[in-house]
């Protein structure tokens, strides 16, 4: 993984952009010294790790936007960073570009139950928005893994999910406005309290640009009110396949449950061996499938749910009879990630999604591959939307181990994309995924996509070195060049 | 001399493009032209008709996806998805009875490049959120395609974010790939009758804050009631719930108490509530008469009385109200249609913020008053950026959505 070589130049200025950050930012909100560097060498994928050239604490809007201005005129970058608990490398530092900081924007500014939704700062933590609202029975539905430490803002930035998004969306459909600072400084407001766009869907653009396009400085989102009830079954196969039949069994009877989760025989031993949640041993796949909503109709959705698994050949099959059960049933899945790392000194969290069709062949293949790059593989998978997270266990002390586990991740990626998925579902591109981008787009499609950088970042000062594996320069991709002949082509119908 | 091209591929789509950017030939890109009357008037001597462009390509239930090529009627689209208990779950507006048209047009391309969603919007989303994937043709006839056909998907910059809503004046869908859900077992709506358009919306928040999964919230005045409720008298405010027969049942019930300190309640069966449902959605209470200029705005839901109420002053506005007060349908009889665009976007701004857009009215007129909401300052800059890289020979819907764009 290569980032693009640093700007001596920009290196070489380093004191004078100290300095002239120091004057927008007074106080102990620039970070210069190297030890305190250390804290923003990397996000949650530690394998990549560079000191920041300095790291900003921006208080208010108005700095993030004299910061940016500045920035932009004496070309300096910039890499935005939330709560750094990204999983793809997002906010990664570079050698000759300034961290900003966002973790000072802690404020809940507006909670508004009448029309449903709460203005937060984006350094406020997904779960601090549902703790704030809870008094009133709403939440805010998106719950990522993370969701006690990553912040809001870096959820708009990488379109972040979680458990129950099958139901309940991403964050982009559970977003209705931001104020954002773009890269030359200006301050806008997209979307509002209201829906929709009155143009373009510039909202629905920055959600998940992983933080290329702007920094965006307040976040309104939509709040639900809680679901009555909430009840989950808990169901064992004899076969991956079997496993799978049932999901699209229960989609395909018309349900759609707020989870429907699903582990493999590794990812079920080393949850059990850690938290005693009662899983079964002998099975070769779990489902997890939970229903929320008003009570009449969880415990008639329960009770199909259950036929159908039966239909399906569940070995086990346990409905929760009270909340303390339910949770039990989710304390393994939700300590899937931690109960591997206790088997294994380092693992890898990867993320495609895939046509649920092609579980079975996808994990048959993964086995193979395991063999291959002689590493194990568990798996826990969102298997209502197909979104898989193969953990690839290996040990970083060992020679070869990283490189190997990095080979494996990438093929599996790319058998996602091989069966009709795509490279991720909600960890984002990030550095992780970067160099995987033309498994997925053509060059034109890339160029489409870059097309918006252009548009909101000419001079792509913002976080460069992310998503895409080279970014085009603006002036070549302005260029109009049309490629094809000329009309009239005989064979359009044309009257 | 105006000429139509009707593609029946995608490679012709790419060589029609090429021509017209290659002949500087602006083109008026449509599939079956029912919206046609929406928008800012394009002046244009070639339509690109994509109604050739036809078939549904694959249809996956169990994967909930659905690909179809950009001039598919949305007719055949609902006929297969029902054969298999399937919707599309934002409830797409059928315009053609407001818009003049003839009934039942409309392709799944034009319902992606407007974005319109019905009443189940506010808990489901619209067509955005339900836009997975497409293939197109950009501005320098480059085929491309955009997102995947998964349901979950944040690989890259999100594109069909941006070309949903774009009304066909960034790139050509050839081919689009939406989300579709389970369609509900059964439905019902509760009804509240008398009550003021604030204390409608006072009774729609409180609705929507119950836990009963509130999938409809709308509010019609006395004077247009009886498009939705054959023979109501009064004002009538409604409240849908979707779901299996033994919820919905329970949950109208629980809704009919609950609202009844508002004002009398009563349940509506599912047939009557479908009919109900499908006037709203359709704007049907000010489809009559023809020659009012009719407008949508989208504004905090409970800010939608008080936009229509600081209009009364400056003439007589009729209004009806979806999304639980936050969208509200307009007309406003008394200033000048450009009068009216100042009056009621003012209103909007001052009451919380939003957006309005003219959808009904003359060709004149909408010549002359923005259609769509004018942006300002970086705003509209944005937008020209993106209108120039993407379509920079301007031969996409050259001002459509506005002059420039």
């Amino acid at each position: 993984m290569l980032m693009p070589p640093p700007d001596q130049g920009t290196i070489a200025r380093r004191s004078e952009i100290v300095e002239a950050l120091r004057r927008i930012v007074p106080g102990e909100g620039v970070i210069a010294d190297e030890d305190e560097l250390r804290a923003y060498d990397c996000d949650a994928l530690t394998a990549y790790k560079q000191l920041p050239l300095v790291v900003v604490l921006p208080e208010n809007t108005e700095q993030v936007s004299r910061i940016l201005k500045w920035c932009h005129a004496k070309g300096v970058k910039i890499v935005p960073r939330g709560a750094g608990t990204s999983l793809s490398g997002g906010s990664l530092p570079l050698a000759d570009a300034v961290t900003i900081g966002m973790g000072r924007f802690n404020r809940i500014l507006d909670i508004d139950f009448e029309n449903r939704c709460a203005t937060v700062q984006p350094g406020v933590t997904n779960l601090a928005i549902t703790t704030a609202v809870a008094h009133a029975g709403f939440y805010y539905a998106p719950d990522p893994s993370s969701q006690i430490a990553c912040s809001i803002g870096g959820n708009v930035a990488e379109n972040a999910g979680g458990v129950h998004c099958l139901k309940y969306g991403l964050t982009t459909n559970n977003l209705l406005g931001v104020e954002m600072v773009l890269p030359d400084g200006e301050i806008v407001r997209l979307g509002g309290k209201h829906l929709d766009a009155g143009g373009y869907d510039l909202l629905g653009v920055v959600t998940g640009s992983e933080g290329m396009l702007g920094i965006v400085t307040e976040v309104t989102v939509r709040i639900l009110k809680k679901p009555e009830t909430a009840k989950a079954v808990l169901m064992g196969f004899p076969t991956s396949e079997a496993g799978g039949d049932c999901v699209a069994a229960i989609i395909g009877a018309g349900i759609i449950p707020a989870g429907l989760e699903m582990m493999d025989r590794p990812a079920i031993h080393a949850a059990e061996d850690f938290v005693h949640a009662g899983y079964p041993l002998d099975v070769e796949a779990l489902l997890i499938c939970e229903l929320d909503g008003p009570a009449a109709e969880v415990e008639h959705l329960i009770s199909r749910v259950e036929a159908i698994a039966r239909d399906h050949g569940a070995s086990e099959l346990r409905v929760s009879t009270s909340d303390e059960e339910r949770m039990r049933f989710w304390a393994g899945r939700k300590a899937a990630f931690p109960a591997v790392g206790r088997i294994s000194p380092d693992y890898l969290c990867m993320d495609g999604t895939i046509p649920r069709r092609a579980l079975p062949q996808v994990l048959a293949r993964m086995q193979e591959m395991a063999q291959t790059h002689a590493l194990r593989v568990a798996n826990v998978f969102h298997a209502g939307d197909g979104n898989l997270h193969p953990l690839i266990l290996f040990d970083a002390n060992k020679p070869t181990e990283l490189e190997r586990a990095e080979a494996f991740g990438a093929d599996i990626l790319r058998l996602c994309v091989e069966v009709g998925g795509v490279l991720t579902g909600e960890h984002g591109v990030g550095v992780e995924k970067r160099d995987l981008m033309p498994v997925m787009f053509g060059e034109d499609d890339i160029k489409q996509q870059q097309r918006i950088k252009c548009a909101f970042d000419p001079e792509q000062l913002l976080n460069p070195g992310k998503v895409y594996p080279t970014l085009h320069r603006c002036a070549e991709l302005g260029r109009l060049h049309v490629t094809g002949g000329r009309l009239p082509f005989p064979d359009i119908p044309r009257f | 001399m105006t000429q139509t091209l009707a593609p029946t591929t995608s490679d012709q789509v790419r060589d029609a493009v090429a021509w017209a950017v290659e002949s500087a030939t602006p083109l008026t890109v449509q599939g079956h032209g029912s919206k046609r009357a929406l928008g800012r008037p394009t002046n244009t001597t070639a339509t690109l008709d994509l109604s050739g462009l036809s078939g549904i390509v694959e249809y996956l239930p169990a994967e909930l996806i659905l690909t179809a090529r950009a001039g598919t009627p949305l007719a055949e689209i609902q006929a297969a998805l029902a054969a298999q208990n399937q919707q599309m779950a934002f409830e797409p507006p059928d315009l053609t009875a407001l818009l003049g048209e003839p009934a039942g047009r409309g392709t799944v391309g034009g319902l992606v490049a407007s974005n319109l969603a019905g009443p189940r919007r506010i808990a489901v989303g619209a067509v955005r959120d339900h836009f997975l994937g497409c293939h197109a043709v950009g501005g320098r006839a480059e085929v491309f395609k955009a997102g995947g056909k998964v349901v979950k998907n944040v690989t890259g910059f999100d594109l069909c974010k941006l070309l949903a809503g774009s009304w066909g004046t960034l790139s050509v869908l050839t081919e689009v790939t939406l989300k579709v859900l389970p369609a509900p077992e059964d439905t019902r709506t509760v009804v509240v009758r008398g009550l003021s358009d604030c204390d409608a919306v006072k009774c729609l928040s409180a609705a929507l804050q119950s836990s009963h999964e509130v999938v409809g919230a709308a509010h019609l005045p006395a004077a247009l009631a009886g498009h939705a409720v054959a023979g109501a008298g009064e004002a009538v405010t409604l409240v849908r719930v979707e779901g299996p027969g033994p919820s919905v049942d329970w949950r109208a019930k629980a809704l009919c108490s609950e609202l009844a300190g508002f004002g009398p309640t009563a349940e509506m069966g599912r047939d009557d509530s479908l009919a109900a449902w499908a006037a709203v959605r359709d704007v049907r209470p000010l489809v009559e008469p023809a020659d009012r200029p009719v407008w949508r705005l989208s504004v905090p839901p409970m800010s939608g009385p008080a936009v229509v109420e600081s209009l009364r002053p400056h003439g007589t506005p009729t209004a009806f109200y979806d999304w639980g007060g936050g969208q509200v349908w307009l007309t406003l009889d008394g200033p000048t249609p450009a009068e009216a665009a100042t009056l009621i976007r003012a209103a909007v701004a001052h009451c919380g913020g939003g957006h309005a857009t003219l959808v009904r009215a003359p060709e004149d007129v909408r010549a002359a008053v923005p259609v769509f909401q004018p942006q300002d300052g970086a705003l509209a800059a944005l937008s020209r950026r993106l209108k120039e890289t993407y379509d920079p020979a301007r031969v996409f819907n050259p001002g459509r959505m506005a002059e420039g764009l």
